[in-house]
């Protein structure tokens, strides 16, 4: 099961530079939460603060509160131990080349000392099918390396990568932005399904795709959380002008 | 944007460009009326044919110039091949005062100095090149990289003087008699520490050498995406496990290039080793007796060879040293190609 996320004052920065101002979210546990904005307002700043990753930005700087379900993931837990519990898919699908679509699904569990053989199989197989992916790559799990696939199958491939490890809260920036719109489509349809059992957030550029896979949106601008709400409620009725100018295009 | 200025982040690939905040742009841009097309008249063909030839004859000659080496390297060794056949290279006997020639122990001087070499200084080198890529910071990167690239190139006989005057005492009061007292019993580290020998080849061979592999194999780590590092490091991975999976495991057909290109450099190399390895054409067991390399009983005997058969000898030591290149580098390429599955051996120097 998913687990609520709760940011209080977040303040993010690049050096001198401030990129989050002061957000403050509650993220519902199990269900889809969309961010959304124009590029370069912070959302994959904002993201990337939920699992720690912006350390890997020599000079990136955070202030703040941020508590995934009981863990405080600025005060006392390691990056990694974060991480495998908060799965991250990447905008650009990054499958790793070397190895095949099986060691590539594993390489989570290979990674923290997983070494049974037949959990091993299990597991892999079932978070290939919860990715959409089995039909497509059970003829080759061995032979074929994550790289041979399309681009779609590889997004779906670093899905089930992420989800092998069991996380809680599935991080996603911008899955969709490099895909057609067939594959768009499929990881849409995985999204919703996979909201069931964990928390997702998802940066997104399309705001079709926010209305349709999300409960809740998020509007960032320069920085700011201007406004978060039920989806419905940002596309159709929002409170704040410079949402509802974004939302309808108007935007500038 | 006051921060519009700022590289962008290395993790994201371009946004896409069609944005709400373009596509709602208010101010419709205004297209200038077009004129008449500046790029017109015909195009002469000449130029590009001249350049074609010229690049074809340049290539030719790299096969031309290949070809002339084994032409002279075959005719000048005819003689004693003539009287030596394969058992020239089974024999271990020098001896130009009886015209008796056997170059097994060049050869295997050349093998065993090299494989030291390679042994000490690959995992040196991989060093340096994951610290100066994935953990130094950024203001020591470059003084770095730019101090292990001159050591390349510090000329071969400086670090024979080196060798000579630091290099070999420091084996023969030091290392040596440590060596004998714990690793004695594998007969590799026996005998008299005379300081000069196999060992100091070995050793300034890899000094030699560090510099052409890390420094190679730093491009090609930095060429490793970031995305492949970020990939595994939401797995909850460490930043050990990161440089193993997502950074070295990525690059490795390039590092085993790497690593070629730094044996054949030791292979090769003639007056550092010449310098320090005694120059005795023996093959002794343990590392500490004095050897000699093709290359070295080259650039020592060419001069003083009297006869032609001694000089026709050398010349087929040549050409050996010629056809181990060949052979060493084929067999790692071969490597790397089983190495990478198949796929072209893309990121190799
Ligand atoms: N590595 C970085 N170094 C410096 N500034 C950065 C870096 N990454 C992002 N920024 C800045 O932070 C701001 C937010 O960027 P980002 O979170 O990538 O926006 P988004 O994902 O919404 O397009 C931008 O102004 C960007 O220039
Ligand atoms: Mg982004």
């Amino acid at each position: 099961m998913g687990v609520g996320i709760n940011v209080e004052h977040l303040n993010a920065f690049y050096g001198k530079t401030q990129a989050l101002f002061d957000v403050n979210i509650a993220v519902a546990a199990n269900h889809a939460t969309a961010l959304i904005g124009p590029s370069g307002c912070g959302k994959s700043t904002f993201i990337r603060c939920l699992n720690r990753m912006h350390e890997t930005i020599p000079e990136a700087r955070v202030e703040g509160a941020v508590r995934i379900g009981d863990l405080g993931v600025y005060n006392g837990t390691s990056a990694t131990q974060l991480r495998r519990r908060v799965g991250m898919v990447f905008q650009k699908p990054n499958p790793f080349p070397t190895m095949s679509i099986y060691d590539n699904v594993a390489a989570g569990l290979k990674l923290n000392g997983f070494r049974k053989r037949k959990q091993l199989d299990e597991i892999v197989h079932k978070s290939l099918h919860s990715s959409a992916l089995w039909d497509e790559v059970k003829d080759h799990l061995h032979k074929k390396s994550g790289a041979s696939l399309s681009g779609g199958q590889q997004q779906r491939l670093c899905i089930a990568r992420a989800l092998a490890v069991q996380p809680e809260v599935l991080l996603m920036d911008e899955p969709c932005s490099a895909l057609d719109p067939i594959s768009t489509g499929k990881i849409e349809e995985l999204i919703f399904q996979l909201k069931e059992q964990y928390t997702i957030v998802i940066v997104t550029h399309n705001m079709q795709q926010a209305a349709r896979v999300a409960e809740f949106t998020g509007f960032f601008l320069l920085g700011k959380m201007i406004e978060f709400d039920k989806t419905e409620k940002i596309f159709t009725n929002p409170s704040d002008k410079r949402t509802e100018d974004y939302v309808t295009g108007r935007f500038g | 944007m006051s921060n519009q200025a700022l590289p962008r982040p290395r993790f994201n690939a371009p946004e896409p460009e069609h944005g709400p905040s373009e596509r709602g742009s208010k101010v419709a841009p205004k297209v200038e009326p077009r004129t008449a097309p500046l790029l017109q008249g015909k195009v002469s063909e000449i130029p590009d044919a001249f350049f074609a030839a010229a690049m074809r004859l340049c290539g030719f000659a790299v096969v031309a110039l290949l070809g002339l080496i084994v032409y002279q390297l075959v005719i000048g060794s005819h003689l004693s091949w003539h009287a030596f056949g394969w058992k020239f290279f089974g024999q271990s006997d020098w001896n130009p005062v009886e015209d008796q020639y056997g170059a097994l122990p060049f050869i295997y001087g050349t093998i065993i100095s090299s494989i030291l070499a390679l042994i000490i200084a690959v995992p040196l080198s991989l060093g340096v090149a994951v610290f100066i890529t994935e953990m130094c910071p950024v203001t020591l990167r470059g003084i770095l990289s730019f101090l292990t690239e001159l050591l390349a190139a510090i000329p071969s006989v400086v670090y024979g003087l080196w060798a000579i005057f630091i290099l070999v005492p420091v084996l023969r009061q030091y290392v040596q008699p440590f060596l004998a007292t714990t690793l004695g019993w594998t007969t590799l580290f026996s005998g008299p520490p005379y300081g000069i020998g196999m060992l100091a080849a070995g050793v300034i061979l890899a000094i030699m050498i560090i510099p052409i592999i890390s420094s190679i194999t730093r491009e090609v780590l930095t060429v490793v995406p970031q995305h492949q590092r970020e990939g595994v490091l939401a797995l909850g991975a460490t930043r050990w496990e990161m440089i193993r999976l997502g950074v070295l495991r990525n690059a490795r057909a390039g590092i085993v290039g790497a690593i070629i290109l730094g044996l054949g450099r030791a292979l090769g190399e003639t007056m550092a080793v010449t310098m320090v390895i005694g120059n005795r054409p023996e093959i002794a067991k343990s590392l500490f007796a004095p050897g000699y390399t093709m290359a070295s009983v080259l650039a020592n005997e060419f001069t003083e060879a009297t006869g032609d058969l001694y000089l026709s000898a050398l010349i087929e030591i040549g050409l050996a040293l010629f056809l181990v290149t060949i052979v060493v580098n084929a067999l790692a390429r071969l490597m790397v190609w089983s190495v990478t599955r198949g796929q072209p051996a893309r990121s190799l120097a």
